[in-house]
């Protein structure tokens, strides 16, 4: 089966806009839960980058680092999911400026 | 010859033993050990010096190699020639009587087994500085002596004056052995040993006389003669020195300790000739110190300090004498003076112990009739002292004075100031004896000296009156000048000298003839007194030029000006730490725009340099 | 037709990303997310990558988005986190953010200008996914392997302490 015939760079330019997207997400948002959703935007971001280059190349390659990326997210939003968890229980909020004790 | 080795070893054992009691050995076994041990030592020094009279052969002992790296093998060996044998006589003969007087002095004293632990450990000391065979040893009995010292002035030392005249005595005797032990470190590089003998040949076989090399050797060893010998400018230590004992002062700040300076010089005298500015300025410090030293006694209140001064100025006319090369004259006057100074401190020492500890020669007076045989002794000491004639002083500074006389050149001179010294000789110690033992009394005796006093101060009087019938066997061992060609003029200016300074003394102190108060309340005879009564201003200036400074050094010091800069690091981080802090504020969303700003920077800066 | 079909899902994906990421609601973010992720899964099957895009939507849209639905509804946060994040959303908060993501998206532009050029237009088959995979990269996959299993262990234990404090029998 076929694929299509893209311009890489408008693929690349998407991933991009994306990841800025999702950066400007974290930037912004003082919810805890917002901020792992960018997070999990800019991953997602980076993966698309890299299929795109395995379809630029018709390599395998491009999939496989698409899977590494899948398994770091996963693993991200479980350990962060639970820090969410126990941040709500302990500061009774999930605002991010609020959880600060680490300051200097 | 095998006695050899127990002339040092019994002090040094009694030593020991005195010191393993801890204070708790009785009196009597103490006073025992202490004297007795000194004794079997002069007995073995008897039978050594009656070999060596009866064959005049050098004795040579070697106990064990001290040390061996590489080349280096300093032995513990002995060697005994005419010099020694003085030297060894002196030091046990006189030490022995001192003991033995000592035993009555501080019998009532807590601390009489450390006051004997310490006499015999000196007496051991002193011995071995003596009898070494080569220079390093004897700079251990050097070092040793020193020791004892500041142990025995600083004997009382719940009294902090105390503590500090034995800090000062052994501080600025240090500054001389330093001067030393470089000068055997010289010696030892240059001439690869530091056996005496074999290093006299050495020095005589590579240099040359005038040469630059042997000057330096010996100005170092004259650097530590000086320190220990109390001699300008080194010698501001010795009438504080006054605080220890009496019998202290008599044995080694008069009779022994104070003279090894004039021993190191006599016995390295071989290569004090290969220098002969050195031996002028031997001669030239010998004089000044024996003036400034006379001018000093004149204006004292301390029976001690002024029998102090007294000592600096004989120590004077020694190294005069080593100085114009009559190194044999140096060393008789050495003897005499052990003797003389000895019986003198002694008889001090008797009157101050009869006194209840009255030190002010003011407030004694008429002592004659009521302390007969302290005053005979005195007188006779005295007599010494000032060189009238027959006394044991008169032969040994006759000498002295004729020899300056015959030395070519600056001779006359030095003769001249010897002579104006001789005179100050006079005023001052018969000044002493009519001040103390005559006029008006101004204390009572409470007791009179016991046998033990008594008898050591009789056997000095006779050795001080008979010392200087004595032939040295110095002949072949020191050099001489020959001074029997002198005119009759000079002879005659020589044995009047003493009498004349005898009549000023007592024109002036119990004549009355001259008003002494008179000259003393002059605004000049006021300033001068007080002038000599401070030593010449020598201590003050030592704390202005030396001590002030140290003092601001240290104080300076004290606040680490090097930590200033590692100070002004910490201070720098604390400060850089405290602005850094600011950054970390605990907030996430500060974080991530700041990682991404970095980032943005970051591929800014790639980017301009990609294209 | 194929190429106009990218260009919409790229949009899709696009749009519901910036709606999943200014959502003050919580849950309408996750579906506005779940979209983009499919949207995405579907630029990968367009660009020849079915296995990926079979991934995307099982693990990234299915089991993650349901970790993050899971959480939300524990947290129950409700009307008043609504209203609190709109507070949050105000305008004066975009500028730092907005600037900066703008200036990134500038950068990667600009670093993006060069090479002009198209994808293969051939699919790579699972079977050549998996070939490689087990074959030169069989140590990332033992990597990944380790790292799901921290997290797996790290996962369970700040949820056991969470649960085991809320019934009070610690601390």
């Amino acid at each position: 089966m076929g694929g299509l015939q893209i311009p890489l760079e408008h693929v690349l330019l998407l991933a991009a806009t994306l990841f800025s997207c999702g950066l400007m997400g974290l930037m912004l948002r003082r919810n805890i839960i917002f901020m792992l959703m960018s997070l999990e935007v800019m991953l997602n971001a980076a993966a698309l980058a890299f299929v795109a280059a395995g379809a630029r190349w018709q390599q395998a390659d491009g999939q496989i680092i698409f899977l590494l990326i899948l398994s770091v997210a996963a693993a991200e939003v479980a350990v962060g999911l639970g820090l969410v968890l126990q941040i709500q229980r302990r500061f009774k909020t999930l605002d991010m400026d609020q959880v600060n004790r680490l300051r200097g | 010859m095998t006695t050899l080795w127990l002339i040092p070893l019994f002090p040094l054992l009694s030593a020991t033993l005195l010191v393993l009691s801890a204070g708790r050995m009785p009196r009597q076994l103490a006073a025992l050990l202490g004297a007795g041990s000194v004794g079997l030592s002069a007995i073995c020094v008897a039978l050594v010096a009656r070999t060596y009279l009866a064959d005049g052969q050098v004795q040579e002992l070697t106990l064990w190699t001290w040390m061996a790296v590489d080349n280096f093998t300093p032995r513990i060996a002995f060697y005994i020639d005419g010099l020694t044998v003085v030297m060894m006589s002196v030091i046990t003969g006189v030490g022995f009587l001192i003991h033995l007087y000592s035993i009555e002095f501080l019998w009532d004293d807590e601390s009489f087994c450390r006051y004997f632990a310490y006499m015999n450990l000196f007496v051991a000391a002193m011995l071995l500085l003596v009898m070494a065979d080569n220079l390093l040893l004897l700079y251990l009995g050097w070092e040793g002596v020193g020791a004892c010292s500041y142990l025995l002035v600083g004997f009382w030392y719940r009294d902090p004056d105390n503590g500090a005249a034995a800090r000062k005595a052994f501080v600025v005797t240090r500054v001389g052995d330093t001067a030393m032990f470089l000068g055997l470190l010289l010696l030892y590089t240059e001439l690869g040993t530091l056996d005496i003998q074999p290093l006299m040949a050495a020095a005589n076989s590579q240099w040359q006389v005038g040469d630059t090399l042997p000057i330096l050797a010996t100005a170092l060893l004259l650097g530590g003669a000086v320190g220990k010998s109390a001699q300008l400018p080194l010698h501001t230590w010795l009438p504080d020195a006054m605080a220890g004992p009496t019998p202290v002062s008599a044995l080694i700040h008069a009779a022994t300790m104070v003279t090894a300076g004039v021993y190191l010089i006599a016995r390295n005298y071989e290569l004090f000739l290969l220098a002969p500015p050195t031996l002028a300025a031997v001669a030239w410090i010998g004089l000044a110190t024996l003036l400034l030293a006379g001018f000093t006694a004149l204006a004292q209140h301390d029976i001690k300090r002024i029998l102090a001064y007294s000592t600096i100025s004989q120590i004077g006319y020694m190294f005069l004498a080593l100085g114009v090369g009559a190194f044999a004259s140096g060393i008789f006057h050495l003897m005499t003076h052990a003797f003389f100074k000895a019986l003198l401190f002694l008889a001090a020492g008797a009157v101050i112990h009869c006194l209840h500890h009255e030190h002010n020669i003011f407030r004694m007076g008429g002592l004659r009739r009521r302390l007969p045989v302290v005053f005979w002794s005195f007188l006779i000491g005295s007599a010494a002292l000032a060189a009238l004639p027959f006394t044991s002083g008169f032969y040994s500074k006759d000498a002295i004075l004729l020899s300056a006389w015959t030395l070519p050149g600056i001779g006359p001179w030095l003769w001249a100031g010897g002579l104006l010294g001789a005179l100050l000789t006079g005023i001052y110690s018969f000044r002493l004896v009519f001040i103390v033992f005559f006029g008006e009394a101004h204390t009572e005796p409470d007791q009179q000296p016991g046998w033990r006093m008594s008898g050591a101060l009789i056997v000095l009087c006779v050795l001080s009156l008979v010392g200087g019938w004595f032939a040295l066997p110095l002949a072949g061992v020191l050099p001489d000048k020959d001074h029997a060609h002198v005119s009759h003029a000079v002879e005659f200016i020589s044995i009047g000298t003493p009498l004349l300074g005898l009549l000023i003394a007592y024109l002036l102190f119990l004549g009355r003839q001259v008003s002494i108060a008179s000259l003393a309340e002059s605004p000049w005879g006021k300033a001068l007194q007080d002038f000599w009564y401070s030593g010449w201003r020598i201590d003050k200036l030592y704390d202005a030029l030396l001590v002030q400074p140290f003092k601001c050094l240290a104080h300076w010091w004290r606040n680490e000006p090097v930590d200033l800069f590692y100070n002004a690091l910490v201070a720098l981080s604390r400060w850089a730490h405290g602005r850094l802090i600011t950054l970390q504020t605990g907030e996430l969303r500060w974080y991530a725009t700041s990682l991404v700003f970095g980032l943005v920077l970051l591929l800014a800066i790639m980017l301009r340099n990609a294209s | 037709m194929m190429e106009s079909l990218f260009y919409i899902a790229a949009l899709v994906a696009l749009v519901a990303t910036v709606a999943a990421l200014t959502r003050s609601n919580a849950a309408h973010a996750l579906i506005y997310l779940i979209v983009s992720l499919l949207a995405v899964a579907v630029l990968f099957f367009l660009m020849g990558a079915p296995f990926a895009a079979a991934l995307e939507i099982l693990i990234y849209a299915g089991a993650i988005m349901v970790l993050f639905v899971f959480v939300i509804m524990m947290l129950n946060l409700g009307e008043t986190g609504d209203i609190r994040e709109r507070q949050w959303l105000r305008p004066r908060n975009w500028i730092v953010p907005g600037v900066m993501a703008a200036l990134l998206l500038l950068e990667l532009l600009l670093a993006l200008r060069h090479a002009p050029t198209l994808t293969s237009g051939v699919a790579v088959a699972p079977k050549d996914v998996g070939l490689a995979l087990f074959g030169p990269y069989v140590l990332a996959v033992e990597i990944a392997s380790m790292l799901l299993l921290a997290g797996l262990v790290g996962a369970y234990h700040l949820g056991r302490r969470f649960i085991v404090r809320r019934e009070g029998r610690s601390n």
